[in-house]
């Protein structure tokens, strides 16, 4: 009935800037795939498509949405979703992905990915959603995990087992952010091993690093801000290492989607990934 | 329990209270925490502006458009995902800003770069071949319907319009003069380009836009209408698409 959730390589991938586009046509190495966010390519026509149109021809591509509000309290945008369906059926990604989080409400589309209390009415509809995505996409997806800077005091469930159960009733599998994990880790406070431990790797179709900015709290506290705005640091590479071990070789994306470097930093980056999955597999 | 009608109220109004119930590891108020989307929010979309208005930026200064986009995003935040589109308000906005109001032609600056952005992301076209139109007898041309590419795009300005954008974004342009200026954005293949119209051919284009015959368009375009001129940028820049007779 459906399409497996992920058919994305066990290789390092990176998150697609049309600026180094000459680069990557010519020498993509070590990058094995890329990921490009779906709201960026649901013009018209023009230089976007045509560049996606020619990566795909040359890449596995993943589709990572930032726009579809899966956990927004109103009911999904049909217009957004005939948009994705659009994309994903003239492009045929080998995966298509969205966030645990809300961004629209009464029409109003906020551009950040907003938290959300894990409670029994969250998760109903959370999963209802996700049936209704992958209902009209014709295709499983991936849930990524958020990163939090707060926690909500009405949340009943802990994060992992929110996801696993999301991905139990909704038959989804799941984008696992290692930088995420430790961002949120560090600002709540509790082991990003553990909560490692705690998360179904069973499930993960897709790993995402990123780099995030370091802030303080009104306590003097390390408040950490997923900003993807420069190297991943050494903690979440150990951490990477530790999920992988557990995982196994897994599709592996590094983000960098502000003030973006020259490719060969990037490439940097990916090769670095390259040499995480090396481990494992050795 | 926090209804996301209450966290996005004081996420675009720093003055309101922030929800109760969102907390630290410790479970005390959340503070700085919750600071942490307000920012994201504004900061995301005062950047989208200033990417999708450098003209305008420039024009006002950094200080100024960050004023002016921090009023507009709390008033008309995106309608949709679609942050290409974003701003489609903004000229409108801008002219009806008191402080701003000395610098009459911002708004139409506005426009033209939201133009540019929507000719950017138009649907592409097949150009329409120059031949075509030199078979044609003179009858058929006159009752012939040109048909215009999604990414041609006219604007009709009061101000001198092109010269105080090429004043504003080329280094060495030459100072404008005050005239009225009407553009046609051209996208001969993925970059938009304005290009100042001739005499005559403002109405011309306009009159094909609205599907008028040839005929009629060269009726409004007036005695001083240079039609070469008009038809060999319109084949050029690729800005027809078909003809209809």
């Amino acid at each position: 009935m459906f399409d497996l959730a992920s058919s994305l390589p066990p290789l390092p991938g990176v998150g697609y800037k049309p600026q180094h586009y000459a680069e990557i046509i010519e020498d993509p190495a070590p990058v094995g795939w890329l990921e490009v966010h779906a709201e960026n390519y649901m013009g018209d026509g023009g230089r976007p498509i045509a560049q996606l149109r020619a990566l795909s021809n040359k890449f596995p591509i993943s589709v990572h949405g930032v726009g579809l509000s899966i956990g927004g309290e109103g009911r999904l945008d049909p217009n957004h979703l005939a948009r994705l369906k659009h994309l994903v059926d003239w492009l045929n990604p080998a995966s298509f992905s969205e966030h645990l989080a809300w961004s629209t409400h009464d029409s109003h589309f906020l551009n950040d990915l907003l938290p959300l209390p894990y409670t029994d009415a969250t998760l109903t509809r959370v999963a209802d959603h996700i049936d209704e995505v992958q209902e009209v996409l014709g295709r499983k997806m991936l849930l990524e995990n958020p990163s939090s800077y707060l926690a909500f005091a009405e949340s009943t469930w802990s994060e992992t087992d929110f996801l696993r159960e999301v991905a139990r009733r909704t038959g989804c599998g799941l984008l696992l952010d290692v930088n995420n994990v430790f961002v949120s880790a560090t600002n709540l406070e509790y082991s990003p091993q553990s909560y490692i431990d705690d998360y179904p790797l069973e499930l993960v179709g897709e790993i995402h690093l990123a780099g995030h900015d370091e802030d303080h709290d009104d306590h003097g506290k390390p408040l950490l801000i997923d900003s993807h705005g420069r190297e991943v640091v050494e903690p979440v590479w150990a951490l990477l290492d530790y999920t992988l071990a557990r995982s196994g070789p897994k599709p592996l994306l590094v983000e960098w989607d502000t003030d973006v470097p020259e490719w060969p930093v990037l490439a940097d980056e990916a090769r670095r990934a390259d040499a995480a999955l090396q481990k494992v597999i050795a | 329990m926090i209804s996301q009608t209450a966290f996005r109220t004081a996420l675009l109004d720093a003055a309101q209270p922030i929800p109760e119930g969102l907390v630290d590891a410790q479970g005390q108020p959340a503070g700085a925490r919750y600071s942490v989307y307000r920012n994201n929010v504004a900061v995301s979309l005062s950047e989208a502006l200033e990417t999708g208005f450098p003209a305008v930026a420039k024009l006002i200064g950094p200080e100024n458009f960050a004023k002016a986009a921090g009023i507009f995003l709390r008033q008309s935040p995106p309608s949709s995902p679609l942050m290409m589109h974003y701003g489609a308000g903004f000229p409108a906005f801008l002219s009806g800003l008191e402080p701003l109001k000395s610098i009459g032609y911002l708004a139409d600056v506005a426009r033209l770069e939201l133009a540019l952005r929507k000719s950017y992301h138009a649907a592409d076209h097949t150009p329409l071949d120059p031949a075509r139109l030199q078979e044609l007898d003179e009858d058929q041309l006159m009752g012939a319907r040109l048909v215009l590419a999604p990414s041609a795009i006219m604007l009709r300005s009061q101000w001198p319009l092109q010269s105080i954008y090429r004043f504003t974004m080329t280094e060495g342009a030459p100072q404008p003069t005050a005239q009225p200026e009407d553009i046609l954005i051209t996208r001969p293949e993925f970059d938009p380009e304005p290009h100042l119209l001739p005499t005559g051919a403002g109405d011309f284009i306009e009159s094909i836009a609205k599907g008028q015959s040839f005929g009629e368009a060269l009726t409004h375009a007036g005695e001083d209408f240079d039609l070469g001129a008009t038809l060999g940028l319109l084949l050029h820049g690729s800005a027809l698409t078909d003809i209809h007779l």
